[in-house]
């Protein structure tokens, strides 16, 4: 009789092995816990756990266990205990002065054992465990605007060192065009403007109005410039919601100018964003020592090359030049501090915003230089925009000093001119980074956890009534084989929710849902075997010729008729996001595991108890 | 236990002219319907807000939309799933602040019930929303491309067009659904309706299979008999398999939620015309164009050698 290769056995049993150990982290379930990691973002060490544990024990706090991963430190408590949690919480913000950023989070109870081995259980979905989902879009035609205008402004200076007459410098529609008094400085000027920076394209022109020249961003630039911009903003909203503390953030770029943001745990969805979204920044520029700004305000009318602001203060006018001196994204970092007994905010520059900070304060000593403090926010309806106003988008500019500059500086300095709170939260702005091009939320989702909870208890009751039933089914109808085909069935999805634990691939409803509908497809692989095997009794063929007949021309069917269900999945995958991935994730680890469990592992159970025996005269199918 | 103690021998294909009747009246009924009624599109799709709250007890739609409406809001209320829970969906608007509305929105209704509670907010702008749109519709075309080339290359052409005709069949009757029940049609029904063309395939190659087995064996039966015979023979396996896979799907209609509504109901209704439309559009159809025994003969020498396991 047909030989089963007792290769074909020991493959069923590693497998299935392998899937049992990768699935065994989910049977523990959940309980609530806290992260807490440093807030100078060094690695918890076991001084850290010691300080924070004397803190609880001196308080009575009972907690389940304590231990350190990945340079944090993770307290679980007791299943549902969020009481002792919450004490917890705030007994080491007490007792640690605010050392430890503390995230509320979900641990699970598997023992410590299976921690070691770095197993992990399914990564749950926001649908299923509540949390904020965003989806930033990123105005990455402004940050072409901006660095042109920084351009416009290199120009301006260049020209002037090199002592080559302009008329003037302008910028329309991301050609910027320097108009030069003669022709036959064009040569000189061009050449000037070629070193100054890559990736322009410059174009020199000599007509009757006049000799000029144009420069324009090659369209390889403006895509490096457009992807630099949105992988700042990406770095920027990582750093602040490191500073929010939040536990498993998700943050990664979705298409061209599409951040998404995945909070889980997060129950108030406008917290987070008003500390993400608050897109503060600083720009430096020298105050227009001629004009009268009180006359500007009153005629509006504002001298060439410079601009009105107020003061923060008392609301004051002042005229500052057009050219930024430095600006946010030069930035590198930025402390609260006081100097001279007034708070201030400590700020470094970056090498190439030192240097121009260093040449600008050299050659303006005596002049006053302003620190513009610039806020970006979408109007709701009715709100009113104090600052200026393109569509809804308000941009609130405000001067906060403009100190006479006193004496040369560079790289770093002090800002004064904002209270105490001001100049903190404003440094832990400036020090998760500038976002390098405005940015306005374009997708919101979120789940409350009772909702999330409810998703899960759904779908969880839905798969065992779904089991239940297939389960009887089956043994109704095909009996001995039938209970094969429900076997089969649960290490399918022992093996699909091992692959789905060690992928990590998060798990949202839809998800659970495809589980579901998967378990009627994947019987059918069965239902495909045992009708052959029907077949050929039905022919007069003995049972055990008809077993693997039936094994033989069913598998053919099962590839075909898997390959169409698989390139759905796939496709689903390739053009789907967030939940909708999470069901063709599952729904093509089904195939693949339904295509293994019931191909090669129901014949192995199949041979394995019919397979030796003598004599068959009889199937139980 | 067992349906089909004898291979059944229905004459499946002789009365496909009148079934080709029904699916092409189906297939224009719904058309129709899709552009007359138009599908109830979920804010994934439209853009805008869906706010969902939970009441501690039943809670009056009328009242709720009154309050909505006196606080300058023209929503759309309804009951989510049982009366103790409501739905609140916004349209997009210009440029709107989404936070501020669902702030607003929950202000509102809290004047009136302190302890609702907001469970759920999703706010779609409306440019994701056609964006999304697009997508969907080239994920339903890039899989009618790959699974006509599959079949294709693995049968034969006049197989795959046939194949491929009775896949589009069904997720137009889905539609066709949707627009007459107007259940709202989210990201998750498109999800649905992938998984159905996947699933219908599934259903006509498994009858493929048998007829290119069954033109090798059979080689005195004229096209039509064998195309019977391989119905009948598989007609066992394809009622079993829809009947597990609709007892599954139908637990998800009834347990799984008004989340999942859409969804299962698009999956329920897929797997009944995909079962249909496997035999009466792919099988007709491939008769029609004339399949005999030849076609599959130099195929199938092919798939001796490459198919082995």
């Amino acid at each position: 009789m047909y030989q089963f290769a007792k290769w074909k056995y020991w493959l069923v049993i590693l497998v299935m092995l392998f899937g049992i150990v990768f699935a065994l982290p989910n049977v523990f379930g959940e309980a609530p816990a806290l992260q807490l990691s440093r807030n100078d973002r060094k690695p918890m060490s076991e001084e850290d756990s010691t300080r924070v544990l004397g803190v609880l024990k001196g308080e009575s706090i009972t907690f389940d266990t304590s231990y350190l991963e990945k340079d944090r430190m993770v307290l679980r408590f007791a299943k549902n205990d969020n009481d002792q949690r919450t004490k917890a919480r705030a007994a080491i913000l007490k007792g640690t002065g605010g050392d430890y950023l503390i995230a509320l989070a979900n641990a699970s109870r598997m023992p410590d054992w299976i921690r070691h081995i770095g197993l992990k259980p399914m990564s749950l979905g926001l649908d299923l465990r509540g949390g904020v989902h965003f989806v930033y879009e990123v105005d990455i035609n402004a940050a072409i605007t901006q660095s042109l205008e920084s351009l416009a402004s290199d120009a301006r200076t260049l020209l002037r060192e090199k002592r080559i007459p302009y008329d003037n410098v302008t910028l329309e529609n991301n050609v910027l065009r320097v108009t030069l008094r003669s022709a036959s400085d064009l040569k000189a000027a061009s050449d000037a403007l070629k070193t100054s920076d890559g990736g322009y394209d410059v174009k020199t022109q000599n007509e009757g109005v006049g000799a000029y020249i144009e420069l324009r961003l090659t369209p390889a630039e403006i895509k490096r410039r457009q992807d630099l911009a949105v992988q700042q903003n990406i770095t920027t909203l990582r750093n602040r919601i490191d500073e929010l503390g939040v536990s498993e953030p998700l943050v990664s770029k979705q298409a061209l100018n599409r951040i998404e943001v995945q909070l889980p745990g997060v129950d108030d969805p406008n917290e987070a964003i008003r500390v993400l979204g608050a897109t503060a920044t600083l720009e430096f520029r020298l105050v227009d020592m001629n004009g009268n700004a009180y006359d500007a305000e009153r005629t509006k009318r504002v001298p060439i090359g410079s601009k009105l602001y107020k003061m923060r203060q008392d609301g004051t006018p002042i005229l500052l030049k057009r050219e930024i001196v430095v600006s946010g994204d030069q930035l590198t970092d930025a402390m609260p501090g006081f100097t001279e007994g007034l708070p201030s905010v400590n700020v470094k520059l970056d090498a190439r915003g030192g240097a121009r900070m260093l040449k600008t304060t050299r050659e303006n000593v005596g002049k006053r230089m302003a620190v513009v403090y610039i806020e970006q926010k979408r109007l709701a309806e009715g709100e009113v925009c104090k600052g200026t106003r393109s569509g809804n988008d308000c941009v609130e500019e405000e001067v906060i000093s403009a100190p006479t500059i006193q004496g040369v500086f560079g790289q770093s300095f002090q800002i004064t001119g904002l209270m105490a709170t001001e100049a903190s939260e404003l440094s832990l702005l400036l020090r998760a980074g500038s976002l390098a091009a405005p940015q306005a939320i374009v997708e919101q989702r979120s789940v409350g956890p009772s909702l999330g909870q409810d998703n899960i208890d759904r779908g969880i009751r839905a798969m065992l009534i779904g089991l239940v039933l297939t389960f009887a089914f089956m043994a109704v109808y095909y009996r001995a084989f039938g209970w094969i085909a429900n076997l089969v069935l649960v290490s399918n999805l022992i093996l699909t929710v091992g692959l789905l634990s060690m992928l990590q691939a998060s798990l949202s409803l839809p998800g659970i849902a495809a589980v579901v509908f998967h378990m009627g497809i994947a019987v059918d692989a069965n239902i495909l075997i045992y009708e052959r095997i029907r077949e050929e009794l039905r022919m007069g063929n003995s049972p055990l010729s008809s077993i693997n007949i039936g094994f033989e021309k069913a598998f053919a069917t099962i590839a075909d008729s898997n390959v169409t269900t698989l390139i759905a999945g796939v496709v689903l995958f390739a053009f789907g996001t967030g939940t909708i991935r999470s069901f063709a994730i599952v729904m093509t680890l089904g195939i693949l595991t339904s295509l293994f469990t019931s191909v090669i592992g129901s014949r192995a159970l199949v041979h394995a108890i019919w397979g030796n025996r003598r004599k068959l005269d009889h199937l139980s199918i | 236990m067992e349906f089909f103690h004898k291979v059944t021998t229905y004459p499946f294909m002789h009365t496909r002219r009148a079934w080709y009747g029904v699916s092409i009246a189906a297939v224009i009924a719904s058309i129709v319907l899709l552009f007359w009624h138009g599908l109830n599109l979920g804010i994934d799709f439209t853009g805008g807000v869906v706010l969902e709250f939970a009441y501690p007890a039943p809670v009056n739609i009328e009242q709720t939309r009154g309050a909505l409406s006196k606080a300058g809001f023209e929503a759309q209320v309804q009951h989510f799933g049982d009366d103790r829970s409501i739905m609140v969906r916004l349209l997009p608007h210009q440029g709107q602040d989404v936070n501020a509305v669902s702030a607003a929105v929950t202000d509102a209704l809290k004047k009136v019930t302190p302890e609702v509670e907001l469970r759920r907010a999703e706010v779609v702008g409306a440019q994701v929303g056609d964006e999304l749109t697009n997508q969907g519709g080239l994920a339903v075309l890039f899989t009618f491309i790959l699974i006509g080339i599959y079949t294709w290359f693995r049968f034969q052409w006049k197989m795959g067009v046939s194949a491929v005709v009775a896949t589009l069949h069904d997720p137009l009757l889905i539609f066709g659904f949707f627009a007459v029940t107007q259940i709202p049609f989210d990201l998750s029904c498109l999800a649905a309706i992938l998984a159905v063309i996947g699933y219908s395939l599934n259903d006509t190659v498994v009858v493929f299979d048998r007829v290119r087995e069954n033109f090798h064996s059979m080689r005195k039966a004229s096209p039509e008999a064998v195309m019977d015979a391989s119905i009948n023979q598989t007609l066992s396996r394809t009622i079993i398999t829809s009947g597990a896979t609709l007892l599954t799907v139908g637990v998800l209609l009834v347990e799984g939620g008004e989340t999942l509504r859409g969804f299962s109901a698009a999956l329920t209704i897929g797997i009944l015309v995909g079962t249909y439309s496997s035999i009466y559009v792919a099988g007709a159809l491939a008769l029609d164009l004339k399949l005999n025994a030849r076609d599959l003969m130099k195929i199938e020498r092919e798939k001796e050698v490459d198919a082995m396991p």
